[in-house]
């Protein structure tokens, strides 16, 4: 086991001038499940690749345990990619398919015998290593897959968006299991995706990329609680967190008719490019309904109510006619505003609901800058 | 949104039944029934006078992986030729079915599994060895990271004396400007675990015979790779008769079977010596230079064996000063009539080109029986009445991939319709007798092909079992008198 680190790492692919990772800067702790997420062509890939080995580190170093790794060949990187796909051998038993790349490295066979041992019982399989993979269900095959990798007993674990062949289902199971499996082995992984959601379900904690840029790095709470800018704010959370740019009057954001009492943070934070606005944050979940009269009320007119059951979500927009309409501009389409309401009193479409912000759930982020204030 | 292809310029594709999962299209679709374990269902279908093979998937690998195979094939790689991507599947209740990839099947292309039931000998697993490591090379030089490079995920065409490797799965690769080391390594490391497994495999399964050492064959990949790869991107210094080193170095890779379109040439800091490195080399040296001569298209080694023949018969002719006249004279007096008076019904068994060079090799072999030369007339009608017949018929072997031997897991026993029949017309212009009489032992039958997969359904009741059924039966046989 061991810890990894990225110190500054680049990678500059020949004949473009952007990095496609950037400088990027990350310490993840021994045994610790991290996942890399953000848009395609963000690097998170990429990162991963230059951890692995497959991409030349232009720039900057990378570091397993106390072992600089940046100009070693992956295969002496004691790494493993796992695969989600690896084909099982119909007429070799359970522990010839996992133990047999050992034997490539010339590990001996009882060492080997004792690995897969291991494995076998961290993996709920060792009634079945004496038998062929046909004797088994779906899920213990793919068990055996992942039994291949474990017995190496690598320092990390990669897995690049090992679920993404799988349908939906199944996604969401696997990726409990695989969570679930990371935790008992204890041993250090990182994990690419793009699907937020899969990225808070599973990782102790999350690095968010935008560009080859590093956009922020922590627990699947602090990002949604305190995302550190503008572009994590809108790709962690679903439905996205609501974002408009608005004007400061009297230290209050003015959102259509409503005033949101901004902090002194805020306030203190704002710069001459700004040029007096603030771009405002608030997810559906932090909406309360209020009185149209209340302080801080948001009208929102109805567009679309969307029922789930144990949630409902309007579907909505601050109407243009409560004045400056120019400045209200969502990153969520075009002054979009989504609420969750309570799914036992929903509104009309066509009808005006008023929202306050929740105390102490209100995000507020430089307009010029996209970087958080409070 | 309704079913929507995006590919090839076949509107025929529209008719293939989409609107039913792939595991259950009907039988007379199908060729062979490899499906399983793997990621997804693959399976062979007709079409026409080809052979397509579907893969589902969803909708962005599909289209990840038609997009990579145009590349490759763009580029001159050896792949599979990518059809078409269908997507926005239905089915009749309007429940949304799995993207599909069509990729067509590779004619007389043999996947390693095929090769290993016709009684392997060790040579030839070495040969499919080398072809592989060839391919690498080329997809290698090409940019392509494979992520998943093994025997099953290659098809091999004969190819003369020797194989040639075609990519079938590029799902997990990735196109890049160059490959760095830790890629091409990467990729190798992969390679060797895979085909060490598959090799692991059939000694399990008893088609590889014990005394063979998969760790060593496996191994011999890598050997190749390298030697091949160091042989094509080495950079040189040289410090005297640099002309005579620069076409030694192009000759050699010739040789190899590479074209050398550019070079790179730099002189040391201190002005005394010249490096110089290939920069841009082309698979296909000798097919190249077949092609541009004669028109014919055919793999590496098969031309190289040609050119021979040819530059043998141009010493012999009147017109050896002129290199495409004689080329041309070739083809008309020697391939063609060779070709031609193969019997149709014996067509399909290989390849016109590597006809020609068992032919040629069926000659020697009768020249030294004989201590004299046998004209190429009498060769081919012994080879045709001897040989040719009781060979495989190879043009659509579909044997056992990878998916199909995974199919033997106990969720996808119930197995219909192993054996496919099929009657072809391969040869629009026959010319069977367009060239004097050849002692043909054809019938007046069409062209018939069987192929039956090695694996049974597992529908048979146990010996044991049956013994005491028909126990059984004798009893109540008894009972009845």
């Amino acid at each position: 086991m061991a810890t990894v680190t990225y110190d500054k790492a680049s990678r500059i692919y020949p004949g473009t001038d952007r990095p496609a990772v950037d400088a990027l800067d990350i310490e993840i702790a021994d045994g610790e499940f991290l996942v890399l997420v953000g848009p395609s062509g963000c690097g998170k890939s990429t990162s991963l690749r230059m951890l692995a080995g497959l991409e030349d580190i232009d720039a900057g170093k990378i570091w397993v345990g106390d072992r600089d790794v940046t100009n070693v060949q992956p295969k002496d990187r004691d790494i493993a990619m796992v695969f989600q796909s690896y084909a099982l051998y119909p007429h070799m038993t359970v522990a010839e398919n996992m133990g047999f790349a050992l034997k490539i490295a010339k590990v001996d066979k009882t060492e080997i015998r004792q690995r897969v041992e291991a494995a076998a019982k961290i993996l709920d399989l060792t009634e079945y290593l004496d038998r062929k993979p046909k004797a088994l269900s779906g899920g213990q095959r793919q068990r055996v897959a992942m039994g291949r990798a474990i017995v190496r007993q690598p320092q990390v674990f990669l897995m690049d968006e090992p679920l993404s062949n799988l349908d939906a289902k199944l996604r969401v199971q696997t990726r409990t299991q695989i969570a679930a499996l990371q935790r008992r082995l204890g041993v250090t992984t990182v994990y690419v995706t793009h699907d937020q959601v899969e990225a808070l379900t599973m990782g102790d904690r999350i690095a968010v990329l935008k560009d080859g840029v590093l956009q922020q790095v922590g627990t699947p709470r602090e990002m949604y609680d305190t995302p550190a800018n503008v572009f994590v704010a809108g790709f962690i959370g679903s439905p996205a967190m609501n974002i408009g740019t608005y004007k400061v009057v009297n230290g209050a954001a003015q959102v259509g008719t409503g005033l949101v009492q901004l902090s002194r943070e805020a306030i203190a934070g704002i710069k001459d490019d700004d040029k007096g606005m603030i771009t405002l944050g608030f997810r559906p979940e932090s909406l309360d309904r209020a009185a149209a009269n209340a302080e801080g009320a948001i009208p929102v007119e109805v567009d679309v109510v969307e029922e789930l059951g144990s949630d409902a979500f309007v579907y909505g927009r601050v109407p243009d006619a409560f004045a400056g309409a120019a400045d209200v501009k969502f990153e969520a389409g075009d002054s979009q505003v989504v609420v969750r309401v309570d799914p036992r009193d929903v509104p009309a479409k066509g009808d005006t609901v008023w929202v306050t912000i929740r105390n102490g759930e209100q995000h507020t982020f430089a307009a010029a800058s996209g970087a958080r204030l409070a | 949104m309704p079913l929507r292809i995006t590919g090839a310029a076949d509107a025929a594709l529209m008719d293939l039944p989409w609107n039913i999962p792939l595991s259950a299209w009907p039988e007379e679709r199908i060729a062979a029934l490899p499906r399983g374990l793997s990621r997804h269902v693959v399976r062979f279908v007709r079409h026409g006078d080809a052979v397509l093979a579907v893969k589902e998937t969803n909708p962005q690998i599909a289209h990840r992986e038609f997009t990579m195979l145009r590349e490759l094939e763009r580029m001159g790689a050896p792949c599979v030729h990518p059809v078409a991507v269908v997507t926005e599947r239905r089915d009749a209740s309007g429940e949304e079915l799995s993207a599909a990839l069509v990729t067509e099947h590779l004619a007389f292309s043999l996947p390693y599994r095929a090769l290993f039931s016709q009684g392997l000998r060790k040579a030839t697993l070495k040969r499919l060895i080398d072809a592989l490591a060839v391919l690498l090379v080329r997809l290698h030089l090409d940019g392509f990271y494979w992520g998943d490079v093994s025997l099953s995920n290659a098809l091999f065409r004969r190819d003369a004396a020797e194989f040639s490797a075609y990519l079938v799965d590029a799902e997990t690769g990735d196109m890049h400007p160059a490959l760095t080391q830790g890629q091409r390594e990467y990729d190798l490391e992969l390679a060797v675990t895979n085909i060490t497994g598959e090799l692991l495999d059939l000694q399990a399964s008893e088609d590889l015979d014990e005394d063979e050492d998969p760790f060593e064959i496996a191994e011999r990949l890598s050997q190749r790779y390298e030697m091949l790869w160091t042989a094509l991107t080495k950079r040189e210094t040289i410090t005297e008769n640099i002309p005579l080193h620069v076409a030694e170095r192009v000759r050699a890779l010739n040789a190899l079977g590479f074209d050398v379109d550019e070079i790179d040439m730099q002189q040391t800091a201190d002005g005394a010596a010249l490096t110089i490195k290939p920069k841009v080399v082309d698979a296909g040296h000798h097919s190249r230079r077949l092609l541009r001569l004669t028109g014919l298209d055919v793999q590496e080694n098969q031309a190289r064996r040609l050119l021979n023949d040819l530059d043998e018969f141009r010493s012999f002719s009147a017109l050896r000063d002129d290199e495409s006249f004689a080329a041309h004279q070739w083809l008309t007096e020697m391939f063609e009539p060779t070709i031609r008076a193969v019997p149709r019904n014996l067509r399909g068994k290989l390849e016109p080109a590597q006809i020609y060079h068992e032919i040629l090799d069926h000659r020697w072999y009768l020249a030294q029986a004989a201590k004299h030369d046998v004209p190429m007339t009498v060769a081919t009608a012994s080879y045709v009445k001897n040989v040719l017949p009781s060979k495989d018929d190879e043009r659509a072997v579909l044997g056992r991939s990878i998916a199909e031997m995974t199919a033997e897991l106990p969720a996808l026993t119930a197995e219909v319709g192993t054996v496919w029949t099929e009657t072809r017309d391969a040869h629009a212009i026959d010319n069977t007798y367009g060239w004097g009489a050849v002692p043909a032992p054809e019938s007046e039958e069409p062209a018939t092909v069987r192929r039956e997969t090695t694996r049974k359904p597992v529908t048979s009741v146990p010996r044991a079992r049956l013994a005491n059924a028909d126990d059984d039966a004798g009893e109540l046989d008894g009972e009845g008198f």
